[in-house]
């Protein structure tokens, strides 16, 4: 019997030479004349040990990472095939602690299976989401959503079941299903990442969407950051009409639903949900006025179910296990998991799933383990560009909506950003201004003008100019632009500056002439 | 990413065609000449305009909308350098200035000749890695200044 090895050809563990080490594993096999079966599966996404590779063994898969391409001849030579001993051996990669305590309903087969592999999905417990939604019906599935809590994973929190009981409701020639795959926060990866490892779960929630609804055509728009996990889906989307889990008749039932995935092109606003409907009906990203909403009339006019990947990749399991088992995980209005995605200066940067309700410094110490370069951390910025900063005294902040808008911060896409104690927050904040003026579609006045006008403001404090009455004018600026802006854009650019301003705020008194030297 | 195939009316009308019937077609018909051309040459706004019902001014419009799509040929490699939060919090401005100063490689300000066109982008989803960057559409993982030195390199070799 052949070995099965597991190298992941996910981007982050391509970014660091998984590839290279593929390639050895397969030299090296062949010269030694081992007959080995090689899987590419997406990451695990406990990144600081790619390239992590895994063996199939009786004991269970056994990993080892972080291999470099020229250590695979010590690997054959340690029996790595079997499970031998070797530094890089990590043992049960499940029993690896950082996986072990997560809680993965949605990236559960992610980096396990071959993401190209309908069979593989199936033998994984795929495709029984579908199946049961089929069975149901439309009005109880849309039941089964609304009751299971799940809130729009994009960073909105908005419940997804009544935006599927809303389009589901209206009578129309042409209703749409759109993915809202353009992930753009910084700090974000988990969107990325199931679309490179296990994309059949995201088609299996949309055509739960589409089946649900009565739409027969869906859209995927993916940002051109994200050319592997484009080409990825793209493949899966092949595959998946291939074995009819889309096409003319999704699993035999009768019910029509194709896809297909469209790539971005470079601009921020267009993971806004009407800015991405306009894009993806080929004008500029701007913006809409809502109402009315996509809901009801979205992709050229029609009723529109648009959610995040990760919103559809939860409706398999809710549809398979019930409302009621996905509601038990979470707390308050927050029900459910969660996959947060830890990054910048932190040890053990990576995915962690987990139901709602874990603090920061669960997350950070518990999981990351602290900063990368042993510096005591002095901030972190939970939620995207828009979200907030958070001091260290602040850590304990429960992760679920309700908190960290008390807080005054928001949970967005779940990403969070580790700044250590060399963090200079007026820069932050200065940049938070100059990203927003960089991706303002220009639609409304208070973003386009009021981010141009925040950097300079930023500017002017940092320069010690009228430092009292600017600051002032910064708080007059941010407010105006919350409430005046169409969208999240310019509504919630603030929300990073007033955060540094209010828990940084010796930042912005240091002297120019020290600042400088800083 | 960047194509090196030099402009042709012909095949720009074949490509802008293949797609004209697609609902919402601008996008994909921009990506398909900027992968064959490596930018959106001027001449194809009336060519897309006509075949899609639309205006030049709209067309442009689009075009000028995306910061993908560029309106000259590039020659050399690019580097897109993540220069968003996660990769700020792990020293990626000090690579954007190593750069100026060692290679004196200004970042969004190459010339067209340039070897190497070094590129603003707000992440790649690859922020458990910072700092990360894309070359010719390849990712790399925790760049620092020694693999920057050596794909300033590379792409200088390539081309001399």
């Amino acid at each position: 019997m052949s070995a099965r090895v597991f190298v992941p050809a996910d981007s982050s563990a391509l970014s660091v030479g998984a590839e290279a080490v593929a390639r050895a594993i397969l030299d090296e096999a062949r010269r030694r004349g081992f007959d080995i079966e090689l899987v590419r599966t997406g990451s695990r996404g406990l990144f600081w040990l790619e390239p992590l590779i895994e063996v199939e063994t009786a004991a269970g898969r056994i990993g080892y990472g972080p291999v470099a391409p020229g250590e695979t001849a010590q690997l054959f030579e340690a029996g790595f095939l079997s499970g031998g001993a070797h530094p890089k051996a990590l043992g049960r990669v499940d029993d690896i602690p950082y996986l072990a305590r997560q809680q993965r309903l949605i990236f559960a087969r992610c980096g396990v299976t071959d993401p190209l592999s309908i069979d593989d999905y199936r033998r994984h417990g795929g495709l029984k989401g579908l199946e049961r939604a089929l069975k149901l019906g439309p009005k109880a599935t849309v039941e089964e959503v609304l009751a299971s809590g799940l809130r729009g994973r994009g960073g909105a929190g908005f419940p997804a079941g009544i935006k599927w009981r809303t389009t589901a409701g209206i009578n129309a020639d042409q209703k749409y299903v759109v993915c809202n795959a353009d992930e753009g926060d910084s700090g974000t990866f988990a969107d990325r990442m199931l679309m490179e490892g296990d994309p059949f779960l995201l088609i299996e929630g949309m055509a739960i969407a589409a089946v649900t609804v009565g739409a027969t055509k869906g859209y995927v728009y993916i940002r051109s950051e994200y050319p592997h996990a484009f080409a990825m889906f793209e493949r899966a989307i092949e595959r998946a009409r291939a074995a009819g889990l889309i096409g003319p008749s999704v699993l035999g039932s009768g019910h029509a639903f194709d896809l297909e995935a469209r790539l971005g092109a470079g601009a921020y606003i267009c993971g806004e949900e009407t800015s991405l409907l306009e894009s993806l009906e080929g004008k500029r990203g701007q913006i809409r006025p809502k109402p009315p909403l996509p809901a009801i009339a979205g992709l050229f006019g029609k009723p529109t179910v648009m959610n995040n990947v990760l919103s559809f990749a939860s409706t398999p399991w809710i549809l398979e296990h019930g409302a009621k088992a996905y509601a038990a995980y979470g707390v308050g209005r927050s029900l459910g998991s969660q996959p947060f995605q830890l990054a910048g200066n932190v040890r053990h940067g990576g995915l962690i799933e987990l139901a709602f309700g874990a603090t920061l410094r669960d997350l950070i110490e518990g999981f990351g383990g602290g900063t990368r370069n042993g510096r005591p951390i002095r901030a972190v910025q939970v939620g995207g560009p828009l979200g907030a900063y958070f001091p260290e005294k602040l850590l304990d902040t429960p992760l679920d909506y309700e908190a960290l808008a008390a807080a005054g911060g928001m949970l967005g896409h779940g990403g969070i950003v580790v700044f250590d104690d060399s963090v200079d927050m007026a820069r932050q904040a200065r940049f938070a201004f100059e990203f927003c003026a960089k991706e303002s579609c220009g639609k409304c006045t208070p973003c386009r003008i009021g981010s141009v006008r925040g950097a300079e403001t930023v500017d002017k404090i940092i320069a010690g100019l009228d430092r009292e009455k600017n600051l002032e004018l910064l708080r007059d600026l941010c407010e105006v632009m919350t409430d005046g802006s169409l969208c999240a854009l310019g509504g919630l650019a603030p929300m990073p500056v007033l955060s540094a301003l209010n828990h940084f705020s010796e930042d912005f008194a240091k002297s120019p002439a020290r600042a400088a030297a800083e | 990413m960047s194509g090196r195939t030099a402009f042709d009316v012909d095949l720009a009308r074949t490509l802008i065609d293949r797609k004209r019937a697609t609902p919402g077609g601008t996008l994909p018909i921009l990506h398909d000449l900027q992968e064959h051309f490596g930018y959106i040459d001027d001449r194809v706004i009336p060519l897309i305009a006509e075949a899609l019902n639309i205006s030049r001014a709209e067309t442009l419009g689009v075009i000028s909308f995306y910061h993908d799509f560029r309106r000259f040929p590039v020659d050399g490699r690019v580097l897109k350098l993540c220069r968003a939060e996660s990769c700020q919090a792990m020293g990626c401005e000090d690579l954007v200035s190593h750069l100026e100063r060692q290679h004196g490689i200004k970042v969004d300000d190459a010339g067209d000749d340039a070897e190497l066109h070094v590129e603003t982008v707000y992440c790649l989803g690859n922020c458990a890695l910072s700092p990360s960057a894309l070359l010719d559409g390849e990712p790399i993982g925790r760049l620092d200044r020694d693999r920057l030195d050596a794909i300033v390199a590379d792409a200088q070799g390539k081309t001399q």
